[in-house]
């Protein structure tokens, strides 16, 4: 209980301490880090809890970043317009994925998710009116959310709302009807369970709240392009859960902050001997990452939300 | 291929049909086509007067048709409480509730228990279904069953891979649970079957070859001949 105050804190006067100490890029780039958290950790509810394998989940966050962006673009400049219309387009994107998508199993439901990311990435690719594959720059964050002070505050209040509502959700009957899915499908279905529904009950969740994540992240950059749906946008926030911990409350946030936190450390801060070693080593920060993931899929199978948990109750792991 | 071919199987209320048959005779595809995993080509099912061959298997299962698997199925990662207050879960209302923790909710448990007392599980309530030895495993299974409150349920091979003392047990456990609720119980363990059914179904070759109470069955030639052999002429 003190640690989560002492987090909450650290949270909230975060911002205020940079902007006085002029270091306003950290602030934006906490706000960058806690918006792949959101799209993490949503991707997190279809995959570790409701283990649905989802390869497409960028393109849920993709739907919200363009209808956020479009919105914008066309002179709908309220957040409190744009935002829930981009959360809406990808709750019906996923349900139509969703509902195509769930009549498979295994790899199938793998390759058919990402058939239809991709399909969605050609899509807005070929949307010239809103930039092609070139993007589309914002000429402002919606409702003017410029101040990045503001924006910080903005993103950490959706954030633990989104984490609020997947605690209780996790808990709730639908939480264990989908982990007991996840678990058992066949016994599920056999006694009563209508799985299908569930299923697609909980994609669209996953997707609405991934696109919620979108229309942040469009906000932020004050630019969108077609990459944020790309099959590696999907692969990373995949990565992120796995760091982090599937099926874990703070699996998609605590990976989503390691795996940003590395790319930036690896690409700003040079270090010395390993540039002598390998010159341009920067430029593929992936190679690390991929070292530290491999290293937390061989020691930490429970991701590293499943690590802390392991220590704080002395050694028993825990079990879903 | 054809695994059942015209068979005409009648279930009344309140008995225990046994179903027999030596292996490959399609007790397992009848089962499939009865409880809905496996839609049959032709014919049709009727549960309690109304028609349910294109029914699925969950819709099956609400309006009272509830089976238990030959091969162990359960929720190995869930508490053997929580496997049974799921399958309540299922039963008792709707499941899309998205902000109440189970947990406050006493009533489910309540009635999870219960299960556990009939089954005789109370005792290992907060283990992990995982952890269960096999002959616990196939109570928790039929526990699963039973938690829908089924007004048939269908028992596929409850004894299976169990030794003399647990069979006794699942034994005792359908005689316990018999009075409550129509058991079609599918079985090679002949001294359970001879010793639990009302009437008795043989299925050979797809093919019913003959359906009748216990000295009937045992007396009649054609069954003999086909699958029971020396077994019980003695």
């Amino acid at each position: 209980m003190k640690k989560n105050i002492f987090l909450t804190v650290v949270f909230l006067i975060f911002p205020l301490v940079m902007q006085a100490s002029d270091n306003l890029f950290y602030v934006s780039f906490a706000s960058r880090v806690m918006i792949y958290a959101l799209a993490a950790t949503s991707l997190n509810l279809v995959l570790g809890y409701g283990g649905m394998i989802s390869f497409g989940h960028a393109a849920f966050v993709g739907t919200g970043a363009y209808v956020a962006s479009i919105c914008v673009a066309e002179g709908v400049k309220s957040a409190w317009l744009g935002w829930p219309a981009a959360v809406a387009a990808a709750a019906l994107a996923a349900l139509v994925i969703g509902a195509v998508s769930l009549r498979t199993r295994g790899v199938y439901f793998i390759m058919i998710t990402l058939a239809f990311a991709q399909m969605a990435f050609y899509l807005v690719s070929s949307m010239k009116a809103y930039g092609g594959d070139e993007g589309l720059t914002l000429p402002s964050r919606a409702s003017d959310l410029g101040n990045e002070v503001v924006f910080y505050y903005v993103v950490l209040f959706l954030l633990s709302a989104s984490l609020l509502l997947l605690h209780r959700l996790a808990n709730s009957r639908f939480g264990r009807a989908i982990v007991a899915i996840r678990e058992n499908e066949t016994r599920a279905e056999a006694v009563g369970l209508p799985v299908f529904r569930y299923q697609l009950a909980c994609f669209v969740i996953g997707g609405a709240v991934a696109g919620l994540a979108g229309a942040l992240l469009a906000n932020h950059g004050k630019y969108v392009n077609p990459n944020v749906l790309h099959w590696s946008q999907s692969g990373e926030l995949m990565i992120m859960v796995i760091l982090g911990g599937v099926g874990r409350l703070w699996g998609g946030a605590i990976g989503a902050a390691v795996l940003l936190g590395l790319e930036h450390l690896i690409a700003d801060y040079p270090i010395a001997w390993l540039e002598r070693l390998a010159p341009n080593y920067q430029d593929h920060a992936s190679l690390g990452v991929g070292l530290v993931l491999l290293a937390i899929v061989l020691f930490a199978p429970q991701g590293l939300a499943g690590l802390a948990d392991r220590k704080t109750r002395g050694g028993n792991s825990a079990a879903a | 291929m054809v695994a059942t071919d015209g068979v005409s199987l009648e279930i009344a209320q309140g008995e225990v049909h046994a179903l027999i048959g030596p292996n490959g005779a399609g007790k397992t595809t009848l089962i499939a086509q009865i409880t809905g995993s496996l839609p049959p080509d032709s014919g049709s099912i009727f549960f309690v007067e109304k028609e349910i061959t294109r029914a699925s298997l969950h819709e099956r299962v609400r309006i009272g048709l509830a089976r238990s698997y030959q091969i162990t199925s359960i929720f190995r990662r869930f508490s053997v409480l929580d496997n049974v207050a799921l399958a309540v879960q299922a039963r008792s209302g709707s499941s899309f509730s998205f902000w109440r923790p189970v947990a406050d909710e006493t009533e489910l448990f309540k009635e999870a228990f219960t299960i556990l007392q009939d089954v005789n599980l109370e005792s290992s309530q907060h283990v992990l279904a995982g952890n269960l030895s096999h002959g616990d495993q196939r109570a928790l299974e039929v526990g699963l069953a039973l938690a829908t409150r089924p007004r048939l349920v269908l028992l596929d091979e409850p004894m299976a891979g169990m030794g003399p003392e647990e069979s006794r047990g699942m034994i005792a456990l359908i005689e316990r649970i018999r009075s409550r609720v129509t058991v079609l119980l599918v079985e090679h363990d002949m001294d359970a079957v001879f010793r639990l059914a009302d009437r008795i179904s043989v299925l050979v070759g797809g093919r019913l070859l003959a359906s009748g109470r216990p000295q009937e069955i045992r007396a009649n030639d054609e069954v003999r001949r086909a699958y029971l052999g020396d077994e019980i002429a003695a």
